[in-house]
C-alpha cells in the first residue's frame, strides 16, 4: 500500500470549562484559529476539514457537524464529520491522516468540539438516547452505573482495590495542575479525597470520574513536503488503529478490552513496533474513569493484565517515571468534553514530542507517544501513534 | 411468515421518547446581538475587512478567513424579501385557517428568516422591501421573537 507520510504541524485548544458562554461554533473557532496561528497557516492553506463531535444531544443541535462547520473553517471545503462516540477524539485525526496519506489533500484541519453543559439538568441523561429501546432503556441506564459494573468486574477479576484505582485519579488531577487549560487540576489532592468523595454508583465515587465539560481542540495535519516547509519539528503519525467489539454488553469480556488490543496491534504493526513497552515513551490512554486508564493500558499491551495499578504504585506511570501516562492530566484532570478530550490527548503528544509542554514536559526527550480513546456503545478502541521520526 | 405476507400497517409497537432538554447560551456574539435587540430595538451586524462581508446577525469570527470580528454596526431594520413561502398546513398535517407567510429577509450579506405580517398574501413578492416590527420594549425577552414580524416598508 503506497501511503504518504503525514505530520502534525500545529495545535490549538480552548480552556476546558464547566459551562462556556461561547456557543459550540465559537469554541470550535477559537481552537481552529489557535491551531492555524501556531503554524502560521491561514484557512487558504487548508484543503479539507475533518470534524469530530460526540452525541448531538449534548449540544442540543441535531446534525451538529453542519452546525459547527463554520467555526471549524469548513466553508467552501470538503468537510466530513466522524463519530464513534467517546472514541471520536482519536478517530478524527485518523480520518485526517487518511485524507492526507491517500494523496487526496496536502493540508487538513482536524477539529473536535463538545459543549456538554447544554444538556439539562446533566449530560448523563443524554446517554439514555444511545441504548436499545426494548431491552435496556426501560431500566433507565446511564454510563455511571454501566461502568460501575465494568469497574467491579475488573476489580473482582484481578483482586484490585478501590484504593489502588483511586491513585490514578490522584496522579492525573495532580498532573493537570500544570495544564493551563485544565478544569480540575489539583496539586494537593490525596487518595483519601477520592475515596471520601460522594458515591455515585458503587464502586464509582465522584472523583473517580471525569467532569462534564465544554471545550474544543484542533490540529493541522500536512503531507511530508508541506510539513517540512512549515516546521523543522513535524510530529509524524506513525500508526493508526481502530476496532469494534460486539454491541451487546452481555457478550463482552468486561475485565479486558480486547477491542483496544486489536486496535493497538493494528497501530503497532503500521508503526513497526515489536516491543511496545520499550518503544512507546509517553501514553495518553482514555481515562474518563480512573479504572479505565488501567483497563486501557492493559488492552494496549503496555501492562500485564491486572497489573496496571502496580505500575503506578511503582512510579512507572508518573510524569517522571519510565513510561509517563496521562502527563497532560487526562480527562480526570483536564476535563472531558468528549471528542475534544480525545483530541487533547493527541495534542499533548504533539507538544510533548516537540518539547513544548512547559511545566508538563516529561523528561528524557521522548521520541514516541501513543494516544487512545474509547467509546461508541463502550466497545470501540481508537489508537494513534505519534513520533519524532517519519 | 415473510415480510410480504405480514400486514405492514399493524406491527406490534409502543411509544417511547428520548428525553432531551437543553439549556442554551446565546454565545459571545449572540449576547451582543440579542441584548441590542431587547434593549434598543436594533439589529447588529459585524463586518470582515479581509473578505468585505457584513454578517447579520453579527458573529465574532469570519467563516471565510477565521479573522476575529469586532466592528459591530447598527444595520437598521430594513431588508428585502429574498424568497418566501406560504404555509398551508401545520406540522401535524392539519390545515391552517390562514396561510402563514415566512420569508428569508436579506440584510447585508446575510439576513433573517422571519414571518411576514400586515400584508395581503397576494401582495408578497420577491424583492419587496420590508421592515422589522418590534414588540413593545417591556415585552421583549432577548429572543428572535422580539421581532414580531416584518411588514412591507411604507414611506
Amino acid at each position: 500500500m503506497a501511503m504518504r507520510k503525514v505530520a502534525v504541524v500545529g495545535a490549538g485548544m480552548t480552556k476546558f470549562v464547566r459551562r462556556a458562554q461561547e456557543t459550540g461554533k465559537e469554541l470550535a473557532w477559537h481552537a481552529s484559529r489557535m491551531a492555524l496561528e501556531s503554524c502560521e497557516m491561514t484557512l487558504d492553506d487548508i484543503e479539507a476539514v475533518c470534524l469530530g463531535t460526540a452525541p448531538d444531544s449534548f449540544d442540543g443541535v441535531h446534525m451538529k457537524a453542519e452546525y459547527l462547520s463554520d467555526g471549524a473553517g469548513a466553508w467552501g471545503k470538503p468537510f466530513m464529520r466522524s463519530y464513534v462516540g467517546g472514541g471520536t477524539g482519536v478517530f478524527t485525526p485518523i480520518q485526517g491522516w487518511y485524507h492526507v496519506a491517500s494523496g487526496l489533500f496536502d493540508a487538513v484541519l482536524v477539529v473536535c468540539e463538545e459543549k456538554m453543559s447544554s444538556y439539562y439538568p446533566h449530560g448523563q441523561a443524554a446517554f439514555m438516547t444511545i441504548f436499545d429501546h426494548t431491552t435496556e432503556r426501560p431500566l433507565k441506564p446511564n454510563l455511571l452505573w454501566i461502568f460501575a459494573m465494568e469497574m467491579n468486574r475488573y476489580m473482582h477479576t484481578y483482586g484490585i482495590s478501590k484504593k489502588d484505582i483511586a491513585q490514578v485519579a490522584v496522579k492525573n488531577k495532580r498532573n493537570a495542575a500544570d495544564h493551563p487549560c485544565a478544569l480540575l487540576g489539583d496539586p494537593e489532592i490525596t487518595v483519601e479525597d477520592v475515596l471520601n468523595s460522594e458515591v455515585l454508583a458503587w464502586p464509582v465515587n465522584r472523583l473517580d470520574v471525569s467532569p462534564v465539560s465544554d471545550g474544543a481542540v484542533a490540529l493541522v495535519l500536512a503531507a511530508e513536503h508541506v510539513a517540512k516547509r512549515i516546521t523543522d519539528k513535524p510530529v509524524w503519525i506513525q500508526g493508526v488503529g481502530w476496532n469494534l467489539d460486539t454491541a451487546y454488553w452481555t457478550n463482552r469480556e468486561l475485565a479486558y478490552p480486547r477491542y483496544v488490543e486489536y486496535a493497538a496491534r493494528m497501530a503497532y504493526e503500521m508503526a513497526g513496533i515489536k516491543e511496545p513497552r520499550k518503544e512507546i515513551h509517553i501514553v495518553e490512554p482514555y481515562d474518563p474513569f480512573d479504572y479505565k486508564e488501567c483497563h486501557h493500558l492493559e488492552g494496549l499491551l503496555l501492562a500485564d493484565r491486572g497489573q496496571a495499578p502496580q505500575l503506578l504504585a511503582d512510579g512507572v506511570t508518573l510524569r517522571d517515571g519510565a513510561m509517563p501516562v496521562c502527563p497532560s492530566g487526562g480527562l480526570l484532570g483536564v476535563g472531558n468534553p468528549i471528542a475534544a478530550a480525545g483530541l487533547m490527548k493527541v495534542a499533548e503528544l504533539y507538544w510533548q514530542l516537540r518539547g513544548e509542554a512547559g511545566a508538563r514536559q516529561v523528561p528524557g526527550q521522548p521520541k514516541r507517544g501513543l494516544a487512545q480513546a474509547w467509546g461508541d456503545l463502550m466497545q470501540v478502541g481508537t489508537v494513534i501513534i505519534l513520533g519524532t521520526n517519519p | 411468515m415473510s415480510l410480504l405476507e405480514r400486514n405492514p400497517q399493524a406491527p406490534n409497537a409502543w411509544l417511547g421518547d428520548l428525553p432531551v432538554t437543553s439549556r442554551y447560551t446565546a454565545g459571545i456574539a449572540g449576547e451582543k446581538f440579542f441584548r441590542a435587540m431587547k434593549d434598543e430595538g436594533k439589529i447588529l451586524g459585524t463586518f470582515c475587512e479581509n473578505c468585505d462581508i457584513t454578517y447579520i446577525p453579527g458573529r465574532i469570527f469570519c467563516e471565510r478567513c477565521m479573522a476575529e470580528l469586532d466592528h459591530w454596526q447598527d444595520v437598521g431594520t430594513i431588508g428585502e424579501i429574498y424568497t418566501f413561502t406560504l404555509l398551508f398546513e401545520n406540522l401535524d398535517g392539519t390545515q391552517r385557517e390562514e396561510p402563514l407567510a415566512v420569508a428569508f429577509i436579506r440584510m447585508g450579506d446575510g439576513g433573517l428568516i422571519h414571518q411576514l405580517g400586515e400584508v395581503d398574501l397576494e401582495d408578497i413578492s420577491i424583492g419587496m422591501p420590508v421592515e422589522a416590527v418590534f414588540k413593545p420594549k417591556s415585552k421583549r425577552q432577548g429572543s428572535i421573537l422580539d421581532i414580531q414580524y416584518f411588514r412591507p416598508l411604507t414611506e
